[in-house]
């Protein structure tokens, strides 16, 4: 016997060992090497692969920033600062944080939008989207939590400005508020507990979710962009014709994105980490003053379409009523969606119509809300919230008049 | 030892443990519910803060801060409180109506103890930024003078009190506040309690 067969005999035993306790090998299969996977892939279909990159990202550099963060009023500013300039390679672990904020919601929107395009919500999916909208839920508090935790001018008087959004809320909204903040200000107590939210709490859920996420779309298997099922199509054994084991195959196809977007990643952390003041705003730079707000308030990008929708309802209950519904919408896009067909490919001019006015609404309302809320900016920003509104409003009947294309039995 | 299940009894008992549970869930909920409230420490800061008002000149402006809460005290010039009738028609709440809004004492045209001495909290009552003072008239842009609020665009008078057609829904807050001495406000205790 050589060497060589005897190592691979060695290690089957192990194997063999291991699986008679964990179901390791059974779970590769199921998950890894024989999860099956449409083989007519594009490449919308890269970013839920690239949010885990993100994910990883952050819980890595979070870690090691939290080793010299303080989070206490008097010492975040100066522990970020001393991050910055006197901990070795500080300032890349805390660039590549805050710049892999901004890309987790860019890839998120996107994979997001994917699923608009090829109804990866609709049945049987809908509880794949439901999940991903929770997670979407609490990635916005995880980041919402975090941008407080430099206590710079635009954490106070962002976090001020959001939470005061909850005393919009009559009869308990002020004691909400109270105990959201732990005081009745934003204080140290507040820092306190939004830093045991963002490095804890929140990020637990969003793992738990993640994986809830997975296992639900494991078990009904992935939409792809003709939006057919191609279990529909099976060889004698029991494998979908149409698709191709996750690995090595399309893990082959995510390295290339992966590695395309790291270069990206890269460009920004090293040349561009504050993106000319969208990734970090400027007036964070001061440290937190609660007797100055300053000149113009804006939160980070991710956040203006709906903070958009927010100022331009001019009253404070209607605003923040309208901000909600503008975030929990999507939730209920599988039952709003009347569509016999999934995929835009198949679908009648109605939809396309709709979705790219969707986009520029969106969009546009990213834009408005950064810009100061007078004159014209705020007639357009009514405007393009109620563009917003009739997407998801209209849909049930427009989804439903729209003419369809006859959708293929295979992928195309 | 009967060989059927009794599935009534065990529908009961599941249900009754269950309850039970959910009593022992909801009980042992209170001391963790109650940590998120502000702390002895937290209320203790929110001791009265006196402000002296010797040194402060008609027409000027201080900002002093009480329970971490930015607070307003500004002396008006009689010219000011001329101002503040010519306003009224532009308001949404001219006349203090709405409750919780002011302490009682402070229910009249000028919104305050005494008409010269203004004390509001500097939060606005749409999301709690900063008003900024702009006291000035402005004939060009229909300004009568008072508070505008940089980030949504909120405007209150010289009373702090709230303009029609602005996203802050009520006047400025007026914190309870007295004459300790003739000089000294003391913002935080009412005057009965002096």
């Amino acid at each position: 016997m050589t060497d060589n067969t005897k190592k691979i005999e060695n290690n089957s035993k192990l194997l063999a060992w291991i699986d008679e306790r964990f179901p390791y090998s059974e779970t590769m299969k199921e998950h890894i090497t024989e999860y099956y996977a449409s083989k007519n892939f594009n490449v919308w279909y890269v970013f839920g692969v690239l949010a885990m990159v993100v994910l990883v990202i952050q819980l890595l550099t979070g870690i090691f920033l939290t080793m010299n963060y303080k989070p206490s009023s008097e010492e975040a500013f100066s522990s970020v600062e001393y991050i910055m300039r006197d901990v070795e390679w500080g300032w890349l672990i805390r660039y590549m944080h805050s710049t892999g904020a901004s890309f987790f919601f860019i890839v998120v929107y996107l994979h997001m939008f994917r699923a608009m395009l090829y109804g990866s919500y609709k049945k049987p999916r809908e509880l794949i989207w439901i999940i991903g909208m929770l997670i979407f839920l609490v990635l916005m508090a995880e980041a919402f939590a975090g941008y407080l935790l430099p206590w710079g001018q635009m954490s106070y008087w962002g976090a001020q400005v959001i939470i005061s959004i909850f005393g919009a809320i009559p009869f308990f909204g002020e004691a909400l508020v109270e105990i959201i903040r732990g005081d009745y200000s934003i204080s140290d107590i507040t820092l306190n507990r939004f830093f045991a939210l963002h490095v804890i709490v929140l990020p637990l859920a969003l793992i738990a979710l993640i994986f809830v996420h997975i296992v639900a779309l494991h078990e009904v298997g992935s939409n792809n962009p003709d939006g057919i099922e191609i279990k529909d199509y099976k060889n004698d054994q029991g494998i979908p014709i149409d698709g191709v084991a996750f690995h090595p195959y399309h893990t082959s196809k995510d390295l290339v994105a992966i590695i395309a977007f790291l270069m990206v990643f890269s460009l920004v952390v090293f040349f561009a980490p504050d993106m000319g003041g969208y990734f970090l705003e400027y007036a964070n730079f001061e440290k937190a003053n609660p007797s100055a707000t300053p000149e113009h308030i804006a939160p980070v990008w991710y956040f203006t379409p709906y903070y958009a929708i927010l100022r331009a309802v001019p009253d404070k209950l209607g605003g923040a009523i309208a901000m909600g519904l503008s975030v929990l919408l999507p939730l209920f896009l599988p039952w709003l969606d009347r569509s016999k067909v999934k995929s835009i490919r198949y679908r009648g001019w109605i939809y396309k119509f709709a979705l790219t006015t969707f986009v520029i609404s969106f969009i546009s309302l990213g834009v408005l809300g950064v810009l100061p809320a007078d004159g014209i900016y705020v007639s357009m920003a009514r405007f393009f919230s109620i563009l917003y509104f009739a997407f998801f409003l209209l849909m049930p009947y427009f989804s439903m008049i729209d003419k369809t294309k006859p959708v293929p039995d295979r992928v195309t | 030892m009967s060989e059927t299940i009794d599935q009534n009894k065990r529908h009961f008992l599941g249900m009754a443990t269950a309850a039970t549970g959910l009593v022992g869930a909801g009980f042992a909920a209170v001391p963790f519910l109650s940590s998120l409230k502000p702390s002895a420490r937290a209320r203790a800061l929110g001791a009265p803060v006196e402000v002296p008002l010797g040194s402060l000149e008609p027409g000027e402006m201080i900002k002093v801060v009480w329970r971490g809460k930015l607070v307003y005290v500004l002396r008006r010039t009689s010219d000011m409180l001329k101002r503040l009738s010519d306003v009224t028609d532009l308001l949404r709440d001219p006349d203090s109506l709405e409750a919780d809004i002011q302490p009682d004492y402070t229910v009249n045209e000028h919104r305050s103890l005494t008409p010269e001495y203004l004390v509001v909290e500097g939060s606005c009552t749409h999301l709690g930024c900063a008003p900024l003072p702009q006291f000035e008239v402005t004939p060009s842009s229909d300004w009568f003078g008072g508070f505008f609020c940089p980030c949504h665009g909120s405007k209150f008078d010289l009373s702090g009190r709230v303009y029609k057609g602005v996203p802050a829904p009520t006047n400025l807050k007026v914190p309870p506040y007295s004459f300790s001495q003739t000089n000294v406000i003391t913002i935080g205790i009412d005057p009965s309690d002096t």
